[in-house]
């Protein structure tokens, strides 16, 4: 493949909003449980909910500067990057991005710094109102882009004068046809990501002797949350699935590999799509349950790639698609072994050691679910931009190639040493904050 | 007067705005780490714990300024950041070391500490000087040849050394003890700099562009303008006559009007930054591109505008309500 402006940019802003999402996705959901941690420590005065707030604060802290910090990237990468989407979709993208940087940017980077050190220079009360206000920030924020993200993939309420689009309704544009289902399973996706990260730093703790009521308490929040919302995560994409079927068929064609229109389609489990045969080599696949799913008929007709002029490169959304799925059963069955095996009410919430250390091999499957699931959107999109209306190529800038190419080795050198030094920290703390809970159990053995 | 007219000039102001709070209240916290090396260990977490509740909130205002130029003068934003990619970028790598380098140096093991201070001071120092090759670049129209490009790296040099100043005078004013002593006196060195900063900037930008030269040196306007370069002069005085004597009081330990310095300073880039509008306005790509030429069409203009009149009122408030709540001496940070 010749590595040419676009290909380059795209691989620039790709790296660079791939690595932007994954702090985002914990922030968005971390905010309410923490929000939740101190509205338990309100409500019972048991110290351990606030010792859950304290050590997982600091997480939220250290994800926030890194959500932070990338952003201000994107921010700069919207008109380097892509000149003629500003020029073609401003009058949509701008006011939504501007809307998303003044109700919600500001909001969550205001009350901040009072969440994380006003604790002795305020009441409880603003103290408890300031961390609301970040969480909904958070989540505001993801409203915004997502209804942007959404418009682009299924465009309506506008219409295009002079190779410009205009507003017709802004009801429209916000709520277009995907919006609420993208919406819903980004949100479902943060909170799983941060189910499994509680789940997976909290028996990590315990794995190295920390049986803290505090600890325990974390761990069964992942948990619990994990197994409540892993059903609903699955309910809410399949609807989105459906969805995609009905505004973005070759999309969903290619998450299917399905090359040629066909009655009583197979769900294909391995398969390696061939675009130059337009088949797919050593397939397995379970007969007619592809129809069963999208058409809930078992001879259900799914429309191929072979009706649309153009499609979305295929392999990599076929199998983007089957790891996101494949990480969502695996949290399915962790979750709900974990929530059976947590039934009894015990404080410290011991656990096998077995079952802790698979926790501690899941703590980032939601990032991995979560990045799957993107790319299965975004690529799935291509060759579009904005669906009908911009071909990616369209928008594409004139850097030059050298430029681009050294500023992307650049930023992958960076995120590679940040994602480093962010997972071991996260453990560091977890270590740490283990260690000083075991000397204070100790510490009250010895006193009694 | 339409709307098409005064729309732009409207977002123009709000522009400026954005990027006149993003200098004022990131420059201090970038100035607090250009310092943190000359500090000792516990003057570090000090100087760090100052600006720990703020910083977040400040970088917000940038993303205001970059995001108002994208929506509103989307044609300058990808004339104005094509053009100074690589200042960007080593502006971005900076920002984003720095900050990740503050929560990483109170979280990560012991040894690593020193690293992830020097990744501080670093990071600030990188975005300082980036931003003012950035500024540099802007005036002269991104003239090409080395003259034009020296320029550029001398506004990078003179936009730190006025970073510095802000910072040293932020942490006279929050803290005491012998770090606000050394703040005095990293007070007192940076003013100099940020002296020759001003000058150069001022004196240089009316040479690399004569259109700004017709703008400034003509009368009667000359006159109206004379209160610019006046207050600058007079607020640098007033620099050099109160920092020697609050040095001195502030060793018998009576630190009163410990804020004067930092209004002072605030009152020296709010001079500069009016200055520097009142050449530029209303072109944003200097001979290229004015603000009509950029804006986008009036329908999402007003869309941003009715947003920001009823947001922007709010963000202020609740922002003066955080720097209320961290008001007075900085003491040590912690999360519970």
């Amino acid at each position: 493949m010749e590595l040419d402006a676009l290909t380059l940019a795209r691989a620039q802003f790709g790296a660079n909003i791939s690595f932007h999402i994954l702090f985002p996705s914990i922030n968005i959901a971390l905010a309410w449980v923490l929000l939740f941690f101190k509205l338990r420590y309100l409500r019972t005065g048991k110290q351990a909910w606030m010792d859950a707030y304290g050590f997982w604060v600091k997480i939220f802290a250290l994800s926030f500067a890194l959500g932070v910090v990338s952003g201000v990237t994107m921010s700069f990468q919207f008109g380097t990057n892509w000149p003629g989407y500003m020029q073609t979709v401003g009058n949509i993208a701008g006011p939504l991005l501007a809307y998303e940087i003044l109700t919600a940017f500001f909001l969550e980077a205001g009350f901040l710094g009072i969440m994380l050190f006003g604790r002795p220079r305020v009441s409880e009360r603003v103290h408890t109102f300031a961390t609301l206000l970040v969480a909904f920030g958070n989540s505001l924020s993801a409203f915004w882009i997502i209804a942007l993200n959404s418009w682009m993939q299924t465009p309506t309420g506008f219409v295009m004068k002079d190779g410009r689009a205009h507003v017709s309704d802004w009801l429209q544009v916000i709520f277009n046809p995907s919006m609420p289902y993208r919406l819903t399973h980004m949100l479902l996706a943060s909170g799983l990501t941060v189910a499994f990260l509680l789940a997976g730093l909290s028996a990590y703790r315990q794995l190295k002797g920390d049986r803290s009521a505090g600890n325990g308490a974390a761990l069964k929040t992942g948990v619990r949350l994990a197994a409540l919302l892993i059903p609903l995560q699955i309910l809410v994409g399949d609807a989105h699935g459906l969805n995609t079927m009905e505004h973005q068929p070759a999309k969903l064609a290619a998450i299917e590999g399905v090359w040629h229109t066909e009655r009583g389609a197979p769900l294909l489990l391995f398969a390696l799509p061939n675009a130059d045969t337009q088949r797919n080599d050593y397939a397995v696949g379970i007969p007619h349950l592809a129809s069963l799913i999208i058409k809930h008929d078992l001879d259900g007709e799914i429309r191929g790639l072979n009706e649309f002029a153009q499609h979305p490169p295929v392999a990599k959304v076929f199998w983007s698609f089957r790891v996101m799925v494949g990480v969502g059963v695996l949290m399915l069955l962790t979750a709900w072994f974990g929530a059976w095996q947590l039934r009894r009410d015990a404080p410290a919430a011991l656990l096998d050691r077995r079952l802790l250390c698979w926790l501690v091999g899941m703590t980032f499957a939601g990032w991995v679910a979560t990045l799957a699931g993107w790319y299965v959107t975004e690529i799935g999109r291509q060759p579009w931009l904005v669906t009908g209306v911009l071909t990616t190529a369209q928008a594409a800038g004139q850097a030059t190639t050298s430029m681009v190419a050294g500023s992307l080795l650049t930023y992958l050198a960076l995120y590679a040493g940040l994602l480093l030094a962010y997972v071991s920290v996260l453990f560091h703390l977890a270590k740490k904050a283990a260690g000083q809970a075991d000397a204070a159990v100790v510490l009250q053995e010895v006193q009694a | 007067m339409n709307a098409a007219y005064w729309l732009p000039v409207i977002f123009a102001g709000l522009m400026g705005l954005a990027m006149l709070v993003y200098v004022v209240l990131d420059g201090f916290d970038l100035g607090v780490g250009l310092l943190l090396p000359l500090a000792d260990d516990a003057g570090k977490d000090r100087m760090v714990a100052s600006i720990g509740p703020f910083w977040d909130a400040n970088e917000t205002w940038l993303v205001l300024g970059a995001g108002l130029l994208l929506v509103a003068f989307p044609m300058a934003h990808g004339v104005v950041f094509g053009a100074l990619y690589i200042p960007v970028l080593l502006m971005l790598v900076g920002l984003i070391l720095r900050g990740v380098a503050f929560d990483f140096r109170v979280k990560a093991r012991d040894p690593h500490r020193p690293w992830w201070n020097a990744i501080f001071a670093l990071g600030s120092l990188l975005a300082s000087l980036a931003q003012g090759v950035m500024l540099g670049r802007y005036l002269t129209g991104f003239a090409d040849g080395a003259l034009s490009w020296l320029f550029a790296l001398l506004v990078g040099v003179g936009l730190s050394a006025a970073y510095a100043l802000l910072g040293a005078c932020w942490l006279i004013m929050k803290t005491d003890g012998p770090l606000q002593a050394r703040a005095i006196s990293w007070a007192r060195h940076s003013v100099a700099g940020a002296a020759l900063a001003v000058l150069l900037v001022s004196g240089v930008t009316p040479l690399v562009n004569p259109a700004i030269a017709a703008k400034w040196f003509a009368l009667p306007q000359l006159f109206l303008l004379l209160p610019l370069p006046l207050g600058t002069v007079a607020l640098f005085a007033l620099q050099l006559i109160i920092l020697p004597r609050l040095a001195r009081r502030q060793a018998v330990g009576n630190d009163r009007y410990c804020w004067l310095p930092f209004a002072a300073t605030v009152g020296i880039v709010l001079l500069a930054f009016w200055g520097l509008a009142y050449s530029v306005f209303p072109q944003v790509v200097i001979g290229r591109m004015d603000i009509w030429q950029a804006a986008s069409d009036p329908e999402a203009l007003w869309i941003i505008l009715w947003g920001a009149l009823l947001v922007l009122p709010c963000i202020i408030a609740y922002t003066a309500f955080a720097y209320r709540v961290f008001w007075g001496k900085a003491d040590s940070l912690s999360y519970q």
